[in-house]
């Protein structure tokens, strides 16, 4: 029964690709029933840019779903949550109007929260469905104003009367608009530092969700941004986009920092969706400070950098979740302290995962290389503009990418390291079994993604600049010169690339050393031995090297931010202080987050609310008295 | 196509079989520098034959990761040898990439090396590995802003387009935002390919070393490709200084004459920076390891510089 219900998710993705496919190319389609509900009824509209995210929606959802059916092994809980999670994603960049759009919103965060609740037992699951309902509502609460402002302003609750509206509204309108609608959309991606919820939720719900979750929950998030920023309002001031891009700078570093120090590998990987969503972002941010510059073409470029890396980062996060997911079916374990040796034990998993962890760090040629590159020459031609200080803006988002990308690598060869090299370090991962026949489908349809899009730019890039083409206002060529099936080949000659022709030589040059080795006459015998160990008789995992101690020049490195608390608990022999009987150590970070902006305000709420308790008495007599105060005001008032 | 194809064997040839010599030509001059005689400059390929005819020792408790990393890690080498103008401008492969790529291609190289020294399971590959990924990460934004200066300024990132942009404009090269840029990437190269202050080629003691530890538990040929590629990063690396900041010599013509040439020339300009590079190695001492961030904080503010200067003297 329950893989009749993942199936059905499959199926109802595979559907969505093709609409979404279908709206890419240019397909209009328009559904509306105003009877259904109140205030303007419901009504959906397939546009480009919808199309690409109903197809990514789409995409993502299919390999989830063929992997749930391994991995749920049947059991019913949560399923029909899913099929409502995965229905209301599609309909988000469907909807048309504020009505459609907030019941599809709210449902897609419902549906989540439940699927975070999966393991209700667990108080950690609790607590994280807690923060993510609160954070996820406040975010609600600020689209939910944002877009009554404009429905008013505008006199329409229609996204289409928006678009011909918005732009004739007073700057300071707009302002407030875009900063509001932003706060909520930003909420959602998990834009530092409204962050908090996701490395809290995403790791408690079932993998296959937590893929969907990150892969492209989040991006409806990016979403929203490109809708309320580009399309509803048509770009603003250079303040806009020079805060995404910052945001994105911040998001992008500051993710990858706490990746970096997390040994929990499913919130390694919410950590890092933070980063990438950072990195789309920047793109963004790129895009509309260009397109504010009267720069089109640059424009179109940021643009469809943030479009391909949402893309990429949907396959590559959702592969890496679902082989973290593996890991985790098979070791009952998040903590990588606790593994190590998979690889011999689960190597399809670990092939996965090392594709997932290559393409992340954005090794070519696979696909978080390509968006990586684009995000970089939209990044480095910031010359064209001409204002010193927006220039200064992009040499920090420019090397802020690299530093992410350096931290990024840095980090997964510690989370891919750890887990599944050398020798197990628990009981648990010692006796794990490789993962069974339909997760393992789930993945190898995202190594698939990762590879294709990894060597198809010349094929992809044109899909997406025309999707993107209506949102790079004035000066955007409609049909880019990109180079020809071989070639990117950007701007003149500015910048160029061949994925194609880099995976045909990096082939050849693994082929050159073995025809070398050959052809020298070099020795082909290999002899098993044991690891040197100093002379030591015995090779135990407590020999090796721990994440912990992995992470620990990061730590010093970066002190300052993370704030290391180091304790020591020593407990020594009665009789004498020469002999230890115990000794524990711990080493955590503090969130500077936590500490200097949600305790305070938190505390500023608690005390709020403490001085309101007063006119709290218990009496109904008194209720009776304010509800009529309040009646005499309002009507006052009116 | 034919004379690209014979371009391109010719630029990798230069690179792979050049490297060795480089190396042996630095480790004399570092000798004679402190007063001793050392080696050959030919001793490298000599090891290397050797390592070459010895059986390799695998531990048991390593997987095909291991045995793959050498492959991987020479292989990013040739085919940065192929993508870089190291003769001329516009190498056969040139327009499948730029410094970006560049960069992603050396972290490639690193990223398997990192993982081949986590997988036999010893604590001194561990430390290794985190060391030089900890070194790699904190370089990467040098790298790219330093070139970023000199792009700013070619108008394009694509490497044979700056290098036939400075060889137009001669007087480029002597103007603040090149020279800081070019101190930039000097102290990354340090960094990258592991020279004095930040790690010690010459030393096997655990506590001090980056690379040497990662890579301990290599021998046989797998050895011999790792040393190989090692070398042949700290040939590319050179010649990206050279070829990038002073280009002259660098034909973009694909005829004998000038290529040969720029492969004089290239010979010349190495010969002027591996005797800087044993200078500066016998003259500092290696730095605490967590005093190497502060070296690297420091080539990035050179490089911040570098690109203000460009945008102050627009």
């Amino acid at each position: 029964m329950a893989r009749l219900g993942y199936a059905l998710a499959a199926v109802l993705g595979l559907a969505a690709v093709g609409g979404g496919a279908a709206g890419m190319l240019g397909r209009e389609w328009t559904l509306a029933v105003p009877w259904l509900v109140p205030l303007g009824g419901l009504e959906l509209a397939l546009d480009p840019l919808g199309g690409f995210f109903l197809a990514l929606v789409g995409a993502a959802a299919v390999p989830a779903s063929i992997y749930a059916i391994g991995a749920a092994g049947g059991a019913a809980r949560g399923v029909g949550a899913y099929l409502v999670f995965v229905a209301a994603m599609c309909a988000v960049p469907l909807a048309a109007n504020v009505m459609t759009f907030a019941l599809a919103w709210e449902l897609m965060s419902l549906a989540s929260y439940f699927l975070v609740l999966h393991e209700r037992e667990r108080p950690e699951s609790v607590q994280a469905a807690w923060a993510y309902a609160v954070m996820t509502h406040v975010g609600l609460a600020c689209l939910l104003g944002g877009m009554l402002l404009l429905s008013a302003w505008t006199g329409s609750v229609r996204f289409a009367d928006w678009r011909a509206g918005a732009p004739l509204l007073a700057a300071g309108a707009r302002d407030l608009a875009f900063a509001l609608l932003a706060l909520g959309f930003a909420g959602k991606a998990g834009v530092i530092p409204l962050h908090i919820w996701l490395p809290l939720a995403h790791p408690a719900a079932p993998s296959h969700v937590s893929a969907l979750m990150s892969g492209v929950m989040i991006k409806l998030g990016v979403y929203g941004l490109m809708r309320a920023g580009v399309d509803w309002l048509g770009g603003g001031p250079a303040w806009w986009g020079t805060a995404l891009l910052l945001a994105g700078v911040v998001s992008a570093v500051v993710g990858v920092l706490y990746a970096l120090v997390e040994h929990d590998l499913k919130r390694l990987l919410a950590f890092h969706s933070i980063e990438n969503v950072g990195i789309i972002l920047m793109g963004l941010g790129a895009g509309m400070l260009y397109r504010q510059a009267g720069l089109g073409g640059l424009a179109l470029l940021g643009l469809v950098a943030a479009l391909y890396h949402t893309a990429n980062h949907a396959a590559f996060k959702g592969l890496l979740f679902l082989a973290a997911g593996a890991v985790v079916h098979a070791t009952g374990t998040r903590d990588v302290e606790r593994l190590g040796g998979l690889i011999k034990r689960m190597p399809w998993t670990a092939a996965c995962f090392l594709v997932g962890a290559a393409a992340i760090s954005a090794l070519p040629p696979l696909n978080g290389f390509v968006s990586e590159w684009l995000t970089f020459v939209a990044l480095l031609q910031n010359t064209q503009i001409a204002a010193p200080p927006l220039n200064l803006v992009f040499a920090l988002g420019i090397a802020g990418l690299a530093l992410t990308s350096g931290l990024a690598m840095a980090c997964f060869v510690k989370a891919f390291g750890i887990t599944f090299l050398a020798l197990p370090r628990s009981d648990a991962a010692a006796g794990a079994r490789e993962a069974g026949p339909a997760m393992r489908a789930g993945m190898a349809l995202l190594v698939a993604a990762c590879v294709a899009l990894g060597l198809g730019p010349t094929v992809v890039l044109p899909r997406l600049a025309a999707v993107a083409a209506p949102l790079a206002g004035a000066g955007a060529p409609a049909r880019p010169a990109l180079g020809d099936w071989l070639t990117v080949q950007l701007s003149g000659d500015f910048a160029s690339l061949s994925p194609l022709a880099i995976a045909a030589a990096l082939t050849l040059g693994l082929a050159a050393p073995l025809v070398a080795l050959r052809l020298a006459g070099a020795s082909r015998r290999r002899r098993l031995y044991e690891t040197w160990g100093c002379g030591r008789m015995l090779q135990t995992a407590r020999m090796e090297y721990t994440a912990t101690a992995f992470a620990n020049p990061f730590k010093r490195v970066f002190d300052f931010f993370y704030r290391p608390a180091k304790r020591l608990d020593i407990e020594f022999h009665p009789e004498s202080r020469l002999f230890v009987e115990r000794i524990e150590y711990a080493n955590p970070t503090r969130s500077i987050f936590e500490d200097w902006l949600y305790r305070p305000v938190l505390a500023g709420l608690h005390a709020a609310a403490r001085s309101v308790r007063p006119i709290q008495s218990g009496s109904a007599n008194l209720y009776l008295a304010y509800i009529l105060v309040a009646l005499i005001v309002l009507l006052v008032f009116a | 196509m034919i004379a690209g194809a014979a371009l391109g064997l010719l630029q990798v040839f230069v690179v792979a079989a050049g490297a060795p010599l480089l190396v042996g030509v630095l480790r004399t001059l570092k000798a004679r520098l402190v007063g001793r005689r050392g080696p050959s400059p030919w001793q490298p390929y000599a090891d290397l034959r050797k390592l070459l005819g010895k059986d390799a020792v695998v531990s048991e408790t390593t997987s095909w990761i291991f045995r793959v990393t050498p492959y991987v890690l020479t292989a990013s080498m040739l085919v940065t040898a192929l993508v870089i103008p190291v003769l001329v401008t516009r190498p056969p492969l040139g327009f499948a990439g730029n410094i970006v790529l560049l960069m992603y291609l050396f972290l490639l190289g690193t990223f398997f090396l990192a993982l081949a020294g986590l997988d036999a399971g010893s604590a001194f590959g561990g430390m290794g590995s985190s060391r030089e990924v900890a070194v790699a990460a904190l370089a990467e934004p040098t790298v790219i802003l330093a070139v970023f200066a000199l792009a700013l300024r070619a108008g394009t990132i694509n490497l044979g387009g700056v290098v036939e942009r400075v060889e137009a404009e001669p007087w480029l090269a002597v103007n603040p935002a090149h020279l800081l840029a070019f101190a930039a990437f000097f102290i990354v190269m340090l960094a990258e390919t592991g020279r004095l202050p930040v790690d010690n080629p010459a030393t096997h003691l655990e506590l001090t070393m980056i690379h040497e530890a990662m890579v301990l538990e290599y021998s046989g040929r797998y050895l011999a490709l790792v040393e190989w590629a090692a070398a042949m990063k700290l040939f590319l690396f050179l010649t990206l200084l050279a070829n990038l900041f002073f280009p002259w010599g660098v034909t973009h013509l694909a005829e004998p004459v000038p290529v040969a040439l720029g492969l004089l020339a290239l010979v010349g300009k190495l010969a002027v920076l591996t005797t800087l590079l044993a200078l500066v190695e016998t003259s500092v001492a290696k730095l605490r390891l967590f005093r190497v961030p502060e070296l690297l904080a420091g080539s990035f503010a050179l490089a911040i510089l570098s690109v203000m200067a460009v945008f102050l003297l627009r």
